[in-house]
């Protein structure tokens, strides 16, 4: 019972960073239609800002809160730029071509940046500075809380708190949601959709950027093809919860983290990535649209 | 004339080989309420996509307050004051009745990002106003006890009222209503005349619609454009539409002799 429980606040951890890379996808699905294939890529760049930033500020040897604070804003700063600019440069020309024009482009963007990574990085791991000493904060009946799991859980959730207030109660997030139900009316009610898709892709990638620093922290080994496994795992769990769901992408992510961690627990390890996809094969089945989705019907 | 809030300069659009809309000019005055009817398939709403920038007139241009809106795209002209609802209701369906209406009124809303995650008092109160502004214009429109629903939910003529508050809501100088009467059964389109009325006398707005329904024209339009195969073939009040030969020959074919 009590590995039960520790498997269970593990599970949530991995969960929350899975989410957080997960809402990049769902919201550039929500609002283009299109999969951002290249988004798992924007996650690495950012764990390399932070890594060299933090080399460079010479803080990576005195870990504290204040590297914690520093590493994510540097992050989500690199992130966000990038993501603006794969936006202008990649995928806004194809704005009005057919939508596998883009979803190839994006896997273009996607390998450019994993093997342009490796050039400009090198391609050898490298290990991400110590952004704040691990510690067991709660110790008892069998239990332990560290205080990674305890930050990964409390940065993801103020990120998603943050976001649900951006998108729910601000008029960019108003405009956002109108972008995406339709992106010419909303125009026409003044709204200017270039705009409101240059910011879910700043939003979207600046999350992948808090992401990149949690996993720095708690895994930190971090080389060009980071992205890759994770991306994949996220971009399932956004299908699974359903995608262009904010709250889909959460719980889908949510079920990948924990059912990773139980099958790792009490199966073995080699089936952990075989069983993200067998989950998605089977809610597919029942569900086409995900947990959250929603058929849409054309009226006639 | 100085008054003239809204001009067509030989607009044009050409699809390919088919010319929906052959120079075509007219002139709307401030606070009038002009109509804009003809057959089936003879232009109007490509008429309309070319006045809010839809679509880029093919050749001519049209002219806002005496200023060419050429070349700029719809959310530009929106926010120079033109509005527009849908012959097919486009509501942004998966939002809520209130919602719909604040993303019209936000464009006019100037607070930072930063002012809206810090929640400062610039934010709350430009908020809440935004949020009375949309409750008042829900009200004339008898819809503010919806206001929380789902668009899609409400019944069809209540959505063809709340695109008609959505497109108030932009603060615009002239609504361009795109067949707001379709669908409507008589008493709903009698409460529709006098709503336009209303709306038109309140926001001192200038009103071009377009409609089928000929009481409805008849009944409120002080100036009418008849369209056929994109020209304009009659222009003038009810009375000298309704008595046009060319117009009715337009409706009901030519009489063979």
């Amino acid at each position: 019972m009590q590995d039960f429980v520790q498997h269970l606040i593990n599970g949530i951890s991995l969960g929350s960073i899975y989410a957080l890379i997960a809402l990049g996808y769902t919201m550039v699905y929500g609002i283009l239609k299109m999969i951002n294939f290249a988004h798992s890529d924007v996650y690495m760049v950012g764990a390399f800002a932070s890594y060299y930033v933090a080399r460079w500020l010479g803080i990576d040897s005195n870990p504290s809160i204040g590297t914690l604070i520093i590493l994510l804003l540097t992050s989500m700063f690199f992130c966000s730029l990038l993501g603006l600019l794969i936006e202008r440069l990649a995928y806004r020309p194809l704005r009005n071509s057919p939508k596998l024009n883009i979803l190839i482009t994006a896997i273009g963007v996607s390998l450019f940046l994993e093997y342009g990574g490796q050039v400009v990085f090198g391609a050898d791991p490298k290990v991400f500075p110590d952004v704040m000493k691990d510690f067991v904060l709660f110790s008892g009946a069998g239990i332990e809380l560290t205080s990674f799991d305890i930050t990964v859980l409390i940065v993801s959730i103020l990120a998603m708190f943050a976001l649900d207030f951006l998108i729910y109660k601000t008029k960019l997030g108003k405009a956002m949601r109108a972008v995406s139900s339709n992106p010419s009316v909303a125009s026409l009610m003044g709204v200017n959709p270039d705009r409101i898709i240059s910011f879910t892709f700043i939003v979207g990638s600046a999350l992948a950027g808090v992401g990149s620093v949690l996993v720095g922290m708690k895994y930190p080994k971090i080389d060009p093809l980071m992205g890759m496994m994770i991306g994949l795992k996220a971009f399932v769990a956004a299908v699974l919860g359903g995608i262009g769901s904010i709250s889909g992408a959460v719980l889908g992510a949510l079920i990948m983290g924990l059912s990773e961690e139980m099958v790792v627990a009490y199966l073995s390890s080699t089936y952990r990535d075989a069983l993200a996809f067998g989950i998605l094969i089977v809610i597919l089945i029942f569900k086409p649209a995900g947990i959250l989705g929603k058929y849409s019907v054309e009226k006639v | 004339m100085s008054d003239v809030l809204l001009e067509a300069k030989n607009i044009t659009m050409q699809f390919g080989g088919l010319k929906a809309v052959d120079s075509l000019a007219f002139k709307i005055h401030k606070g009038q309420l002009a109509g804009l009817i003809g057959p089936n398939g003879a232009g109007k709403t490509t008429v309309f996509n070319m006045l809010t920038g839809v679509y880029q007139p093919t050749e001519g241009e049209v002219i806002l307050e005496g200023q060419s809106i050429k070349g700029l795209k719809p959310f530009q002209i929106s926010q120079r004051g033109i509005a527009r609802t849908f012959q097919n209701i486009r509501l942004f369906k998966k939002l809520s009745v209130l919602d719909n209406v604040l993303i019209a009124t936000h464009q006019h809303v100037k607070y930072s990002l930063l002012n809206s995650l810090l929640l400062t008092k610039s934010f709350t109160e430009s908020e809440k106003n935004q949020k009375e502004k949309a409750m008042d214009l829900l009200k004339i429109f008898s819809l503010e006890s919806k206001a929380n629903e789902l668009s899609s939910s409400l019944p069809y003529g209540q959505q063809r009222k709340l695109e008609i508050v959505r497109a108030l809501a932009t603060d615009p100088k002239i609504i361009l209503l795109d067949e707001p009467a379709a669908g409507m059964n008589h008493s709903e389109t009698h409460q529709l005349m006098d709503t336009i009325a209303k709306i038109r006398e309140d926001f001192k707005l200038t009103v071009l619609l377009i409609e089928h329904d000929m009481k409805l024209v008849m009944g409120i339009c002080e100036n009418i454009f008849v369209l056929d195969h994109g020209m304009k073939i009659e222009e003038g009040q009810p009375a000298k539409i309704q008595n046009s030969k060319k117009v009715i020959e337009a409706y009901l074919g030519i009489e063979e002799a």
